[in-house]
Parts: structure tokens; sequence; C-alpha cells
């Protein structure tokens, strides 16, 4: 593939590949190698083609282009939209191609694509139909127009893998798109129920994988314009800390230096925690920028938060653990009161430190700033947001505005709100430099600047009763964000607790939203990744401490919750697991739900008596209702518990002195290959008129079982992550 | 300073300071893409390339000290996919987001080079300096057996 220059302007030539619509254009039917397309106004509609709606063009051989409004960020959204479309379209699969949508278009005329983000597991789960619709009615439009010229009913005329088909004529999709184009339905078509399927829920490999093994895939930190000028940044250590002084006379007359910028706060505008005060140093190439940077002397007004640290917040969880939170839910009479009187009371406190995203593209935005109009890279989840900021932080016309879509190098939550500040930097930067500028953040302020996953401490009580099996329970979460404020939706604090299905008579949970400086954000099935391992251990300890076997107790106090009994009998049924293993090994389970769909994870591990951890196996068991793509799914679920299981068993954050200590992979310590369990992949269909998520939930359930493993191989239960900080010797 | 790399069997012209890491060098003095930035300190493999067929991490390897040395990226590694670790790749549909790809691909491709047939260890071994955030560790490592089997059979 090779790189294509695209007039944008008189004074700003792109060379990044372009493909009509606003993206690069990934054919299907070109194993191992793509076709790539030249428009001559890129991010305008596709001129080889007909539009017959904003979502596809069919070309004259009959090749239909998808253009996918959501972000590629590893969870398959092209391979997904276009085949939504295709089924619908009823097209063969190999003669559809994927092309990132215009968002100027989006943003700027009529919004057709009526959601644009791609976050929340929620592209197949809650935008299926009007994608699927968008399918079905250029199917029912083309049949319209053979129809008209053929002179017989539209339901006479049957359109099947691109073909349409009445009495004895026959023609192509592409003969009739044209005429289609300008037809209107009186009532637009029902999207088909899963049993008309015919490409949805096979298993299909996805679009983008060959242009991600030759280096060809384009993000966003790889694009190069001519003029273009690097910038590296830093930011107060301390989160809105201010800028004192700096130095730039003392990087004068070092090569490459272009200028050095001042950035102030923004907060609040379109986003939390926008920009933070820092300085820049601009130069003809990043790593110039860098060892200038480094070497620049800078004076930081650390501000009334130096002195915070996970002690400090650790310490004034331990204070509200004694004060009434506000009541996230309750359910029956007293529990407290029950707790109060009872015999048999399990409690424990549990702790999940801050976490980051560590997308492993560093967080980077490049922005082209002229008279005429300013164009934007930014790994976004939802590229209409950078677009909407840029023009908000530069004042201009959003229509003047053009964001190109470019593969994202990872996202997990971080690329809504998480690469604001970027690119804000990215177009202030250019418009004081009056050239186009990338931004890239190193790895250290990646981590130590990014929005971060917040930290809970969590203490949970429940009385048992004759039966062994709770009668009342109760919650109390601490959590900290920026503001205090629970952006993340509804009650993440103590998601999952707050809301488990079991069957507890009496119930009440509270939670503390604690303000903190840390700039905070959604990370990977929010909410659930930190409190599925809470609350799912502590269910095994209410069921040890009743008497009663972790599947049976689970089994017994989910009766009569279909989705849930589902995972649980699939486990039972595919994991094997039992308690009555010899010391130093272990199997744990644990369920959770999370985007709307049940998980439960079966894990298998050995503790050497010397307390060394080898996780063996996760065998998954998944209810998302439906499945469009078994391959795609077995992926995400597989990714996403090697995600969970990076942060409990090595992660964390420690926050010191009011900034974090963790900088880079040295620190912050991830999953690698070797430390890799088997992972089983087991499908649980309600299919039942439900749709859940597919790209998160498949990572809450492993860190409990796990853990829940360790205390069945070892007696000790670990209440808190990273697990490599625990002792788990046995003897 | 000007000094000459010679990349995919091509020779360029340098200018930079001869203690520029090669990755940089790679990226915004010649414009190759598809080598990453990961950490800057040798810790993720995304910046993974080969030198005389060694892989190492460009992000911590000066520019100067290749000078005189094949090294072979990405984009070298062939024209059309046909590599065997390409080709079992995209047979396994390893890649999710796909940043750390090129240097788990050309990680892989090193391996296979000395080790033509490697076991579940090795390739843990060889493997262990790149990081995969999306986890398609497990595809990873189907793929380098099956590429390993590629390899075999090519004549």
């Amino acid at each position: 593939m090779t790189a294509m220059e695209a007039k944008l302007s008189r004074r700003t030539v792109i060379r990044t590949m372009v493909g009509a619509g606003g993206g690069m254009l990934l054919g299907f039917h070109l194993p191992g190698a793509i076709a790539a397309v030249v428009a001559p106004q890129p991010w305008t509609t596709p001129t080889d083609g007909v539009e017959i709606n904003a979502w596809l063009t069919i070309d004259a051989n009959g090749a239909v282009t998808v253009r996918v409004p959501h972000s590629e960020q590893g969870q398959g959204a092209l391979t997904s939209v276009a085949m939504l479309i295709a089924e619908e379209l009823d097209v063969p699969w190999d003669n559809v191609q994927a092309v990132f949508a215009d968002m100027n278009r989006h943003v700027n005329y009529g919004e057709e694509y009526i959601v644009t983000t791609t976050h929340g597991s929620q592209l197949v789960r809650l935008q299926h139909p009007h994608i699927m619709q968008a399918g079905a009615s250029a199917r029912e439009r083309l049949k319209a127009a053979a129809a008209r010229a053929w002179e017989v009913a539209r339901t006479d005329v049957v359109a099947r893998q691109g073909i349409l088909r009445a009495g004895g004529h026959s023609a192509s999709y592409a003969e009739f798109a044209t005429a289609a184009a300008g037809i209107t339905l009186d009532e637009e078509p029902a999207i088909k129920t899963p049993d008309q399927w015919w490409l949805l829920g096979n298993p299909t490999p996805r679009v983008d994988v060959s242009v991600k093994v030759d280096g060809s895939a384009q993000y966003s930190i790889d694009t190069r314009l001519d003029g273009m000028v690097y910038a590296a940044v830093k930011c107060c250590p301390v989160p809105w800390g201010g800028l004192k002084r700096y130095d730039a006379k003392a990087i004068e007359g070092r090569n490459g230096i272009i200028a050095v910028v001042e950035l102030q706060a923004v907060d609040g505008k379109t986003g939390a925690a926008d920009m933070q005060n820092g300085v820049a140093v601009v130069a003809d190439t990043w790593y110039r920028a860098k060892t200038a940077l480094d070497l620049l002397p800078i004076e930081w007004d650390f501000g009334p938060e130096k002195d915070v640290s996970s002690d400090s917040q650790a310490a004034e969880a331990a204070r509200l653990f004694a004060e009434t939170g506000e009541v996230s839910n309750a359910i029956g009479g007293d529990a407290m009161g029950i707790i109060a009187a009872a015999g048999n009371v399990v409690t424990a406190d549990y702790h999940r430190p801050y976490e980051t995203h560590a997308r492993m593209e560093p967080i980077n935005a490049t922005v082209s700033v002229t008279d005429e109009r300013v164009d934007v890279w930014s790994p976004a989840q939802d590229q209409s947001v950078p677009l909407r900021l840029v023009a908000d932080q530069l004042q201009r016309d959003p229509r003047d505005v053009y964001v190109h879509t470019a593969f994202i190098g990872g996202a997990f939550g971080g690329g809504g709100g998480g690469r604001t500040g970027v690119t804000r930097q990215a177009a202030e930067i250019s418009r004081q430099v009056g050239r186009p500028v990338q931004v890239i953040w190193t790895r250290e302020e990646d981590v130590m600047q990014d929005k971060q996953r917040p930290p809970v401490h969590t203490r949970l009580t429940a009385a048992l009763g004759e039966n062994g099996l709770p009668e009342a329970f109760f919650s109390r979460a601490v959590w900290f964000t920026h503001e205090g404020a629970n952006r993340h939706g509804p009650a993440t604090a103590d998601y999952s607790i707050s809301t488990m299905p079991y069957s507890v008579a009496n119930r009440r949970h509270e939670r503390h939203n604690v303000a903190a400086h840390i700039p905070t954000a959604t990370h990977r099935a929010p909410g659930a990744n930190q409190n599925g391992f809470i609350i799912e251990q502590f269910v095994d300890e209410m069921a040890l401490a009743g008497g009663w076997d972790p599947l049976e107790w689970r089994l017994q106090m989910t009766q009569g919750i279909e989705p849930w009994q589902r995972v649980l009998l699939k486990l039972r049924e595919v994991s094997g697991f039992t308690t009555n293993l010899p010391r130093g090994e272990g199997m744990g389970l644990a369920i959770v739900e999370d985007h709307n769909s049940i998980c439960g994870a079966c894990a298998k591990v050995t503790v050497s008596r010397r307390g060394q951890l080898v996780v063996e196996k996760v065998v998954l068991v998944m209810n998302s209702g439906y499945v469009i793509n078994p391959l795609n799914s077995a992926e995400q679920l597989e990714g996403s518990v090697c995600w969970e299981l990076s942060h409990a068993l090595y992660g964390g954050l420690d926050l010191e002195n009011g900034r974090f200590v963790n900088s880079n992979f040295d620190t912050y310590n991830l999953m690698r290959i070797d430390q890799m369990p088997e992972v089983e992949v087991h499908f649980a269909l309600s299919q039942d008129g439900w749709w859940g998520g597919m790209g998160e939930p498949g990572g809450p359930p492993t860190p409990p079982a796990v853990a829940n493993a360790i205390y069945f191989a070892t007696g000790k239960r670990v209440r808190s992550t990273p697990i490599r900080k625990h002792d788990l010797s046995w003897s | 300073m000007v000094f000459t790399l010679t990349i995919n069997g091509a020779a360029y012209a340098i200018d930079a300071e001869p203690e520029t890491p090669l990755l940089w060098v790679l990226r915004d003095n010649i414009g190759l893409t598809g080598t990453k930035f990961g950490c800057g300190i040798a810790q993720c493999g995304v910046c993974t390339v080969h030198i005389d067929g060694r892989p190492v991490k460009s992000c911590a390897t000066t520019a100067a000290s290749a000078v005189g040395r094949e090294i072979t990226t990405i984009e070298g590694l062939s024209a059309d996919n046909r590599h065997p670790v390409q080709r079992a790749w995209i047979e396994f549909a390893v890649p999710q987001c796909g940043y750390c790809q090129s240097g788990q691909i050309m990680a892989a491709a090193a391996l296979l080079s000395r080790t033509s047939n490697p076991s579940n260890s090795e390739i843990d071994a060889a493997m262990a300096g790149n990081l995969c955030r999306c986890g398609t560790y497990l595809r990873i490592r189907k793929a380098i057996r099956r590429a390993a089997e590629l390899a075999g059979s090519q004549p």
C-alpha cells in the first residue's frame, strides 16, 4: 500500500492514506491486500458508487461500500457494522467493503448516523436496529426500483446475494442503484429476526486483519503532513497544580527547536478535566522535542493536593466506613437492625487501587489549523467529540473542522473523555505556531496524566440465617473521583454489589463519593471491573460460612432468573468445578453482569508452598442474549481475561505526594505472554429478545474466580489487588 | 550529523544526532510508521525491528549503532504479506487494535529464523518482551506454531 497525496487546501497536503468517505477502504474480497482509494476531495461522498443512503454505496460492479461511523479500537466495529448492513442488504460478504464515515457531514448536516460513539459495549447491543434498518431500507428500495421497471409488485421481487429477480427478470443491484436512490418508501421495512439471519451468527474474520500485519494500518500517531512539527508536553505531576516558571533560554539553540508553548488549564467545557497547566516544546522531530523538554527547567506549584496519597485515601475510607453514606439501593426491611441482632455475621473490607488505561498507542493528537479549515486526527472513541472540541478551543465554525478517523491503538474506556486534553493541546499549539502539529505524550505522561479508574474501598456485612443463607446484607463503598461526581452512569461506585441479583430479603447499599484531584474516567467494564472482584469473593465468604458449596449457593440465590441460571448450569457442565482438590491447587467461580451480559468464569490455579501463583486456565461462559460473530466475540473474551487479570495480578497505581509513583511499564506491570492462562470460551445464549454487550463483560468475573481459587489452594483470602503484593505461601 | 542507514535493502542519508534512537529515525526522518512507539525504555516491544536478523527494541538502540548493518522493519518483512508469520497471523485473525502487532510479528519472525520449531516455553521466552494490551497472546502462540509449519512446508 502506498502513501497517497490528496490536496486539502492550498497550504496543507495530507500524506496519509485516505479513502472515499473519510478513511481507508478495506476490501474484503482481496485477501492479503487492501484496495485503497484516493478521492479528489476526501471526506465527502465516495464518487465511485451510488449512495443509497448515508450508510452505503453500490458501484457499477456491485461492490458495496459500508460507511462506519464508529471507531475501530480493536473491538471489531468495522466488521460488525458491515455485517449488520450486509445481512439486511443480502449481498455476498466478499463484495462488501468498509470505510470510516465522514464525521464532518454527520456533525454538521443532520447527524444521519444517529450514534457515533464507541463505548459501553453498545455498538451491536443497542445500535443494531438502526444499522440493520439502513440495510433493509436500501434492499427494499432496490426491489421497488426493479418492480417499477418490470411492472410487477415489489413483494414479487426477490433480492438475494446481490441479485434482484422477479418472473423471468434478473438484474444485479448495481443496475437499479441509481433508481433506488431516488425512491422513498411509504413505510420502512422491519428488520430481520434472528431466525432469518444468513450471515449474522457465523464466525467471520475481521476485515482489518491484513492491514494490521504489514505495518500499513494508519493510527493517528502515524499521521504525517507536509510542514508538520512535533510537540512533547509536560503537565504538573500533581494534577491541577500550576506552572510557576520555566526557563526557555536553557534550551535555546538546540537543533530543531521551534517553540516553547505554555498551556493553560481548561476544565469542564466539553468533558471533565480537559487540559491541564503545562509546557510544550515544539521541534522538527518528536525526539528532539522530548529531549529538550527533559532539559527544560520547570518549577511547578503543586497546590493543596501535594500531600494526598494512597495511604491518606485509605485513612479517609476507614473514617467514612463509620459514617452513613448516600443510599444507592435498599430492599426489604431493616438490614442493619437484623445484622446487629444476628448471631452469624460475615464481614470483610475490600480494596481496589487506581488503574490506568495504558493503551499501547500513547496519547496523541494531530491538528492542522489554517485560515480555511482545521484538520484533526484524534484517537477518540467518539470522533464527533474532537470535532466539537477543536471548534470550541479555536472558536471556529464546526463546518470547517474535519476529523479524519484512523485506527485506534486501544481505547478501553479511556478514549472518550481521556483523550480530549491532548486534542485541545494540539489545536492550541498548531494555532500558536502556525503549522500542523503532532502532540505525543511520553509513556510517563500517559500513565501519570491519564484519566484513571477510580480506587474503591468497600465494607460488606451479611447476617446468615439458620439455613446458612444471608437474610440481611449491607455494603458501604468509598470511592475517589474527580470532583466526587459519579460521572460514569448509574452507581459505578458499588455497581455489581448494589445491583447483585441474589435473593437476599433485606438489603441496604450505601456509597460515599469523595472528591479527589486525580482525574478519573471510565475503564473497560466500569464498576463491574472493580466490584466484581469484591462481591463475588464475598459471595464465597458467605457461602462457606453458611456451609454451602459456592456453585450451589449461586444457583440457589438466583432461582427464577433465567439468564444467570443458564450461565451457572453451563459452567457446572463445562468447567469441572470442584472444591475437592489437593492443597496448592484450587478452582474458583464467579459470575458478573456487565452491559447487560451475564458472564461466568471458572479459574484453575496452582500455588506453590512458597507462594508462587500460576493461573492455569480460565473457562468463560457468556450469555449476551445473541452473538453476531462468534469468532470476534471469542477474541474479545480472551482479551478481556488478560485485561482484568493484568490489573488484579500485577497492576495498581500508587499515589504519593499527590502524584503517581508508577510511570512506565517497568513500574506499572501488565500481563505478558508467559503469564497468560489458557482460556476456553463457551456461549450460553438466552436468545429471548434482549441483547448484551461483548467488548467488556468478559473481564469482571475472572479476577474473583482466580481469587476464590487461591483461597481453596491456600486458605488465604485476598481482599485487595494487585495480588502480587500478597504473601500466598502455605504449609 | 549526516550518516547512512540501510533499511529494507535501501540506503537512506539521515541528518540527526547519532544518539537518536533508531525508532525515531524510522518514524520521523524516514516516515516508516509501521514500527511503533510504546514506552521508550525497551519494556513493551512495539518498536521491535531486526538488525542483521536479530530482534532489537529500536526505541533503545541508537541510530549510530545501526550504521553499516542490515535493518529490517515490518514494511520490509515481505512485499505481499506472504511471510509465514504474516500468513499465520491472518489465519488466526490475531490482531485486535493491532498497534503492537508489528513488534510481535518481527519478534516472532526472528524467533523462527533461529528456532524453526519452537516449544511453548521457547515461544513464551522469545515473546515475553512484547506487551499486548488487547490480550491476543493465545492467538500469538497458536500463530507462531502455525507459522513454523508453514515455513517448514515451504520449498
